[in-house]
């Protein structure tokens, strides 16, 4: 495990404030899809939060994200309009792609975010073929490609690590290991659970991380994404944190004990930051209160404007079927 | 004009566009160095190096999923498929990534690939390698599905499947591609008739016949013996199997009356059915028999020694318009 280091204070509240964002805007989904505002399926990342904060840390706005069904937060810190995300949520035109996208695929081809993927496994060879276009222009450029511990027992897992390695290309993958495929315990699902090793036996540096310690994450982030993009090749890092809530919100739970739950939220990214912050002296109840009211602010704001927003019209259900003009 | 092979066609087609187009690439399993097991791509990589004519690993769906990365960035890759039974470890790249993306991103994301695939049966080979798996993409939306019956179609579709903004399924008659014909190598694409339009190769006026790739060569064969005994059949190549050029297969059938559809792909639920429901519909008062089909059988492909009685051939193709002038 990396250890965490600990970075200067305002940097440490940009990076709780990203958090916060996140399980805010998870914690409000739940309200709505509850309250049938939101249709269609909704995979929750509250737990995960130190995942996508940490990796995004050592992104620049040239860099590319692949990414996963659970990921709104991938989607929040790469900069997607919180109003554009909250209406795909909403499956409104106004939304991140036009409303056809939906929870799970959030798509910014203009920030270079290539898309939330309902397939599990899915995006990895297309953040292969991003990065082998990168290396093939001579750009130094990272592709950061995000799933989870259940992509690693698909087939599709193992020929981008294959790919990826064979050519050199600069991908960062982060596996996102919440210890459940679903409904299956990692150890019931791998012969082989240490995940690093596994990325290993490709040839590449891979190493675990503590995915619940925002600071951890970005420093291994940090050192990956620097190797990669100097030329080091593929790098993987096995990021070990914890869903709190359910795979989905269908799914009753009957796979873990409730005990379980509790003893990762006692190490909850969130408040393990705010309170490393608190004794320092970085942060104080007060400013966190009015963070929260910020960002409850703007979530109400975004709710709204999705409410209102127009949903595509029916005409033209058939468009883009085929890129227009096309033969 | 120059007389060519389908295979040395496609060859001189694959050459033109990558030479008019830097960011044409080729990929797959031993296109480069070995030139491919039909020598499609033989010298390719010779004359435009490593980097434009990728040899891949085996790995069907990473070969795809790549291509999707390379695609998001401005490249258009040819993809290889060495046998049609090879595609099916690609399904879930073809049919859940390519094929939705552009459809879910509302028409910003373009896919320009091209998926080579050498299909049919009549070489001595066995399942896997004799295969007519086309329906399953023609069933796909957001795929555009062509095949191409001789060298000189071969040689001008796939330089348009290339130029296409859509994803190509690209389907090459295997047992054709030592069949010669002649070749305007000089002329440019822009005068040949586009990929998407059916091709009227003999015009009859007793009994439409459709048909595409390997059975175009048989049909033209069949209608020749007809016309011996006094019927007169119009030879229709599809070329385009989706979309369908419904309006010459429409023209063709209100002229004639009748219609046989021919293709080594199994009967069933294949793309004779498809048509037979679209001609039935929108030609029935025309019609003097039902629409007829002729196909492969509902076996898996069976072994070489026997594919000669699976097989479409001159007198299946010649009993069913027997059978049309029957009702």
């Amino acid at each position: 495990m990396t250890r965490s280091g600990t970075g200067d204070a305002a940097h440490q509240l940009d990076l709780l404030r990203d958090m916060m964002a996140i399980r805010q805007f998870e914690e409000r989904c739940a309200e709505l899809y509850s309250a049938g505002e939101i249709r269609g399926f909704v995979h929750l990342y509250s737990g995960e939060e130190a995942v996508a904060v940490g990796v995004s840390q050592a992104l620049t706005a040239d860099d590319s994200v692949v990414s996963t069904y659970r990921e709104h937060g991938h989607a929040l810190v790469r900069g997607l309009p919180l109003d554009a995300v909250m209406a795909e949520m909403y499956g409104k035109a106004t939304g991140c792609s036009g409303g056809r996208g939906g929870s799970m695929h959030l798509f910014d081809a203009g920030r270079r975010f290539y898309g939330g993927n309902a397939i599990v496994g899915g995006g990895l060879p297309l953040a292969v073929g991003l990065a082998l276009a990168d290396k093939m222009r001579g750009i130094s450029r990272v592709t950061a490609c995000f799933f989870g511990d259940g992509a690693v027992a698909e087939g599709e897992f193992h020929e981008s690590m294959n790919l990826a390695a064979l050519w050199n290309l600069p991908v960062l993958f982060c596996c996102e290991n919440n210890r459940y495929a679903m409904g299956t315990a990692l150890e019931r699902s791998h012969s082989q659970p240490n995940l690093a090793l596994r990325a290993a036996s490709y040839g590449m540096p891979a190493w675990p991380v503590d995915g619940m310690d925002v600071l951890a994450v970005e420093r291994s982030a940090g050192l990956a994404a620097e190797a990669v993009r100097s030329g080091g090749g593929p790098h993987f890092l096995e990021l070990r944190t914890y869903r709190f809530r359910a795979h989905s919100m269908y799914d009753p739970e009957l796979y873990r004990d409730k005990a379980e739950v509790e003893r990762w939220r006692e190490r909850d990214p969130i408040t393990a930051l705010a309170d490393r912050m608190r004794a320092d002296g970085e942060v104080s109840d007060a400013q966190i209160t009015v963070i929260e009211a910020e960002l409850t602010a703007a979530l109400d704001a975004a709710v709204a404007a999705a409410r209102d927003a127009p949903v595509e019209p029916v005409e033209s259900l058939t468009s883009n079927v085929y890129a227009p003009g096309a033969v | 004009m120059t007389v060519l092979t389908l295979s040395r066609a496609l060859n001189e087609g694959l050459r033109k566009a990558m030479e008019n187009d830097p960011k044409v690439l080729i990929m797959g399993e031993d296109v480069g160095k070995l030139g491919g097991v039909f020598r499609v791509t033989d010298g390719l990589q010779k004359d435009f190096g490593e980097d434009r004519v990728m040899d891949t690993p085996l790995a069907e769906s990473g070969i795809v999923g790549t291509a999707i990365g390379l695609a998001l960035r401005g490249y258009r890759p040819v993809c290889e498929i060495q046998f049609d039974g090879f595609i099916f470890p690609a399904f879930d790249q073809i049919v859940s990534q390519l094929a939705k993306m552009p459809y879910r991103s509302g028409g910003v994301v373009k896919l320009p690939i091209v998926i080579r695939v050498p299909f049919g049966g009549g070489i001595g080979a066995v399942e896997h390698h004799s295969e007519s798996p086309e329906v399953f993409f023609v069933h796909t939306s957001g795929l555009r599905v062509i095949s191409c019956g001789d060298p000189a179609d071969g040689y001008a579709m796939i330089q348009q499947a290339i130029s296409s903004d859509d994803p190509v399924l690209f389907f090459e008659p295997k047992r054709r591609y030592w069949d010669k014909t002649e070749v305007d190598l000089a002329g440019g694409v822009a005068a040949a008739l586009p990929m998407d339009r059916a091709r009227t190769l003999a015009s009859g006026t007793d009994v439409t016949v459709l048909c595409y790739g390997p059975m175009v060569r048989t049909c033209m064969e069949a209608a020749a013996a007809a016309e011996s005994e006094g019927r007169s059949i119009e030879v229709i190549d599809l070329r385009s199997l989706s979309p369908l050029d419904t309006e010459t297969i429409f023209a063709s059938v209100r002229k004639t009356g009748r219609c046989v559809v021919v293709h080594e792909a199994p009967v069933t639920a294949g793309l004779g059915a498809e048509i037979a429901a679209r001609v039935t519909q929108e030609c029935f008062y025309h019609l003097e028999a039902p629409v007829l089909r002729v196909g492969g059988y509902s076996t898996p492909y069976p072994p070489a020694r026997i594919e000669e009685h699976y097989l479409p051939d001159l007198d299946r193709v010649l009993d069913a318009v027997d059978r049309a002038f029957a009702y």
